[in-house]
C-alpha cells in the first residue's frame, strides 16, 4: 500500500468519524497533584458544573496574566456559575518544583496539576500556552481558546454562563 | 517502520469501520505550520535561502476509542527552517503508536515519550521549537498491581532526526506512594522511586575493551509535610567511552549527578532552594555522535527560565559534563491594603542563581590521568553564570496593570559558547524592565514594555594580551535597548510593533536595529499569525537546551489549529 492510498483512508476514516463526532471526551492521562500523587484526568468533578481547563507554565507572562485576572474575578464566577478552574501546569524538571510556591504565593483557588512530560498536553492537542478549554457538566470539551490577552476572560465567562445550569 | 504504520493505520479504519453502531471512537488532533521567507541582510548578516522560503509543518492525529488510541504524526520539512538542523529533510510519518490499558495495565507499542524520575538518567520528549524529539520507539508497559505501586518498563530505540540511532534501550522504573499504599492519612507523605536504563551498542573499537551494555541508574525520595516539599534524587551511570581513539572520548571515568529540592509555602509566600551536582553524565543514544539529537538523559539548568527578550539575551546551558549548581526563589504577594500592597495587592519574585565548574573540572579517569572532583567546591571554581533578578507585579489602577524587572546577570560567553578563553571573557549585564498593560476599554487594551541591558566585559582576562585594550580579543555586543508596542482587540486581534536596537555595540556599524511587526488573528482553537522582521543571531533556550539561531530577515507565517 503506498502513501496516496493510506492517506486516503486515513481522510475517509477521519471524515466518518467527523460526522458521528459526538462532544469530546477527556484522554485516559494521568497528572500529578502537587503532593506527587496520581490523577486522572478523566475524573475531574464539579458536581454537574462547567470546568476550566488552563494549560500553563511558571515561565509563561500570559498564562501567569490570564490566571491572575481570572483569579480577581474567581469568587464571582463560582459563585455565579459552580465553575471550577483546573490549572495544568507543564513546567518540568526545569521549574516543576517551582508551581507550588508560586501557586500559593499567588493566592490561587484553583485546582493545580502537573503535566511534566507534557503527555496530557500532546493528548489534548495543546501546542503553545496559555491554552484554555471549557467542559460541561458531563466532562465534554465543548469550546476552547489558544493564547490569553486582556479581556479573554469575557468571553470565556460568557461561554461559561452558557452552559451553566 | 512504514510496514508498521500501515499496518497500524489499516487496523485503525476497519476498527472505525466495524465499530461504528455503537460508539464512534473519536479522532482529534492539531496542525502547525511555521513558514519564513529569508531575505540578505548584510549588515546584521542574515543570509538569503536558496528554496527563498523555508517550512516546516505537522499534523497530530489522536484515535481514542474507550481504553484504546492510536495516533500519527506527519512531519513535514521543505525544507527545514533556517534554525533548524538540516538533517530534518523531506516528508513522513515518523510518530505513530497505540495503546490499551485494561485492569491497571497499560501497554504501548510504536512511539512513545517516557521520562524516568527527574529525568537525570532518562528523558525522551519533544520540544518543536528547538527541533528537539527524541521519541521511543519499541514497546512500553506500566503497571498498577497495587494502589499507591506504579511500575513501568521499556524497551526501544530513540529517535534521531528521521531515523533511529544504534543504541537499544531497555528501561525500568517503580515508585511506591506510602501513603496510598496505606491508605495512610498521615500529615507526612513519603513517595518513594527507583529507575534503571541500560543501552546496547556494538562495539567496534578492537583495541579497547568498551561496554557494549552501558546501564544508569537512579533513586529518588519526596518527602511532603504541610507546606514544606522536599525533592531529590542522585543518578549513577557507567563508564561509556566512545569507540573514537581520542583521549577527549575514550573516558572510563563513570558518571553522576545528584538533584536536591526543598520548598515552603503557604498563602502568599513561598520559597525554594535548590542545588544540583552533574560530573561526566552526558548520556547519548549513539556513543560515538555528538549533538542534542542524540542525548537522552535531561539535566536542566539550575536557573530561571525568562521571557523578557534581554533577560533571555545571554542565557545558560547546562554542562551536563560537570558542573555545580544552586538557586534559591522567594515569592510573596503583598496584601491588598497594607502600605506597600497598596489597593491590589503587590507581588513579588525573587531569584538568585549561580552555576560553577567541578573543582579541578569533571571526572576524568584514563590510562595517564585519575581525577575525581569534590563533591562540593563553589568559592573558587570557574564561574559559568550567575542571576540575580527581581520581579515586581503590580495593579495600580483598576486599568493599569505593570510588572518591573532588575537583574544582574554574569555570563562566560567563552566557556558557554565555547570560544578560546580570553575572547570575549565574561560578560556583566544589567537589565531594566518595565511592562505596562492599559485598558483602553472593554476587550481593547496597549501594552508597551521597554528593556536596556547595560553590559560590560569583565577584565578577567588582561593578562591574554589581545587585541582590544581590556586585554580581550573581540568585543561583545554592548548595551542594548529594546522597545515593544501591543494593541490587543480580546478575543480576537493582536498587532505588535518590537525594535531591539544594539545602540552599545564598540563598532559603530554594528549599532543595529532589529525590528520586527507582528499581526495574528485567533479564533477558538485556530491561530494565524504574520510577521516581518530581523532575528538577531543568537542562542535560543527551552529548559537547560540551547540551540544557536542565526540572524535572518524576512516574512513568516505561522497557523495553529487544534482539533
Amino acid at each position: 500500500m503506498n502513501k496516496k492510498t493510506l492517506f486516503s483512508f486515513l481522510a475517509i476514516a477521519l471524515f466518518t468519524t467527523f460526522s458521528f463526532a459526538q462532544n469530546r471526551a477527556l484522554p485516559n492521562k494521568d497528572v500529578k497533584t502537587l503532593d506527587g500523587s496520581n490523577f486522572n484526568i478523566t475524573n475531574l468533578e464539579n458536581n454537574g458544573n462547567p470546568i476550566v481547563i488552563s494549560f500553563w507554565a511558571t515561565w509563561c507572562k500570559p498564562c501567569k496574566k490570564e490566571l491572575n485576572n481570572i483569579a480577581e474575578v474567581y469568587e464571582d464566577w463560582q459563585d455565579e456559575t459552580g465553575v471550577e478552574l483546573v490549572a495544568i501546569s507543564i513546567d518540568d524538571t526545569r521549574s516543576m518544583m517551582r508551581v507550588a510556591p508560586y501557586v500559593n504565593a499567588s493566592d490561587w483557588d484553583y485546582e493545580v496539576y502537573l503535566d511534566a512530560n507534557s503527555e496530557l498536553k500532546r493528548a489534548m492537542g495543546v501546542q503553545t500556552v496559555p491554552h484554555t478549554f471549557l467542559l460541561n457538566g458531563k466532562n465534554e470539551i465543548v469550546w476552547q481558546h489558544k493564547g490569553y490577552v486582556d479581556g479573554d476572560e469575557d468571553e470565556l465567562l460568557e461561554q461559561i454562563q452558557k452552559i451553566a445550569k | 517502520m512504514k510496514k508498521i504504520a500501515s499496518l497500524l493505520m489499516v487496523f485503525g479504519v476497519s476498527f472505525l469501520g466495524f465499530s461504528q453502531e455503537v460508539n464512534t471512537g473519536e479522532i482529534h488532533g492539531d496542525f502547525d505550520l511555521n513558514l519564513q521567507s529569508y531575505q540578505e541582510d548584510e549588515l546584521i548578516g542574515a543570509t538569503a535561502a536558496d528554496e527563498v522560503i523555508l517550512n516546516n509543518a505537522y499534523l497530530n492525529l489522536n484515535y481514542i476509542k474507550g481504553n484504546f488510541a492510536t495516533g500519527l504524526r506527519y512531519e513535514s520539512y521543505l525544507n527545514a527552517l533556517a534554525d533548524y538542523d538540516p538533517e530534518f529533510k523531506g516528508n513522513g510519518i515518523p510518530y505513530r503508536y497505540a495503546t490499551y490499558s485494561i485492569d491497571g495495565l497499560e501497554v504501548t507499542v510504536g512511539n512513545y515519550y517516557e521520562q524516568l524520575g527527574s529525568g537525570l538518567i532518562f528523558r525522551s520528549y519533544e520540544e518543536k521549537g528547538l527541533g528537539i524529539d527524541n521519541a521511543m520507539d519499541g514497546v512500553r508497559l506500566k503497571y498498577r498491581p497495587l494502589k499507591g505501586i506504579y511500575l513501568k518498563s521499556f524497551i526501544g530505540k530513540s529517535r534521531t532526526h528521521f531515523a533511529y540511532s544504534d543504541g537499544i534501550f531497555r528501561g525500568a522504573d517503580g515508585e511506591i506512594n506510602i501513603n496510598e499504599l496505606l491508605s495512610s492519612v498521615s500529615k507526612i507523605k513519603t513517595i518513594l522511586g527507583g529507575s534503571f536504563i541500560s543501552r546496547y551498542q556494538e562495539r567496534s573499537n578492537l583495541i579497547f575493551k568498551i561496554p557494549q551494555n552501558v546501564s544508569a541508574y537512579a533513586g529518588r525520595l519526596n518527602l511532603m509535610y504541610d507546606g514544606w516539599n522536599y525533592y531529590g534524587e542522585y543518578a549513577y551511570k557507567i563508564n561509556d567511552p566512545a569507540n573514537v581513539l581520542s583521549a577527549s572520548k575514550m573516558n572510563y571515568a563513570s558518571g553522576n549527578a545528584f538533584t536536591q529540592n526543598i520548598t515552603f509555602s503557604k498563602r502568599g509566600f513561598g520559597v525554594s532552594a535548590e542545588i544540583h551536582r552533574t560530573d561526566n553524565m552526558t548520556f547519548k543514544s549513539d556513543r560515538d555522535k555528538d549533538g542534542k539529537a542524540y542525548l537522552i538523559n535531561y539535566i536542566p539548568t539550575l536557573s530561571k527560565p525568562h521571557a523578557y527578550s534581554l533577560l533571555a539575551l545571554y542565557p545558560c546551558a547546562t554542562q551536563a559534563d560537570g558542573e555545580f549548581g544552586m538557586q534559591f526563589d522567594v515569592f510573596y504577594k503583598m496584601k491588598k491594603g497594607t502600605l506597600l500592597g497598596g489597593k491590589y495587592g503587590t507581588k513579588l519574585a525573587l531569584n538568585y542563581s549561580r552555576i560553577n565548574g567541578l573543582n579541578g573540572g569533571n571526572s576524568f579517569l584514563n590510562d595517564n590521568s585519575e581525577h575525581t572532583p569534590m563533591l562540593i567546591s563553589i568559592k573558587n571554581e570557574e564561574l559559568y553564570f550567575q542571576d540575580i533578578n527581581l520581579e515586581i507585579n503590580k495593579k495600580i489602577t483598576k486599568k493599569i496593570k505593570a510588572n518591573f524587572v532588575i537583574a544582574n546577570q554574569t555570563y562566560n560567553k567563552d566557556f558557554l559558547e565555547g570560544h578560546v578563553p580570553g575572547d570575549y571573557g565574561v560578560l556583566n549585564s544589567t537589565i531594566l524592565i518595565t511592562d505596562v498593560s492599559y485598558k483602553i476599554k472593554k476587550g481593547h487594551s496597549l501594552r508597551i514594555e521597554l528593556q536596556m541591558l547595560n553590559s560590560k566585559q569583565l577584565e578577567d582576562y588582561s593578562a591574554h594580551g589581545g587585541a582590544y585594550e581590556n586585554g580581550l580579543e573581540e568585543p561583545a555586543e554592548g548595551d542594548w535597548s529594546m522597545g515593544l508596542l501591543e494593541y490587543t482587540i480580546s478575543p480576537h486581534w493582536f498587532f505588535t510593533v518590537q525594535d531591539m536596537y544594539n545602540y552599545g555595540n564598540e563598532i559603530s556599524e554594528k549599532q543595529l536595529h532589529y525590528l520586527n511587526l507582528t499581526a495574528g488573528f485567533i479564533k477558538g482553537a485556530n491561530r494565524f499569525e504574520i510577521g516581518y522582521g530581523k532575528k538577531r543571531e543568537g542562542i535560543f533556550c527551552v529548559g537547560g537546551v540551547c540551540k544557536l539561531v542565526p540572524s535572518s530577515n524576512g516574512f513568516n507565517l505561522s497557523i495553529s489549529s487544534s482539533f
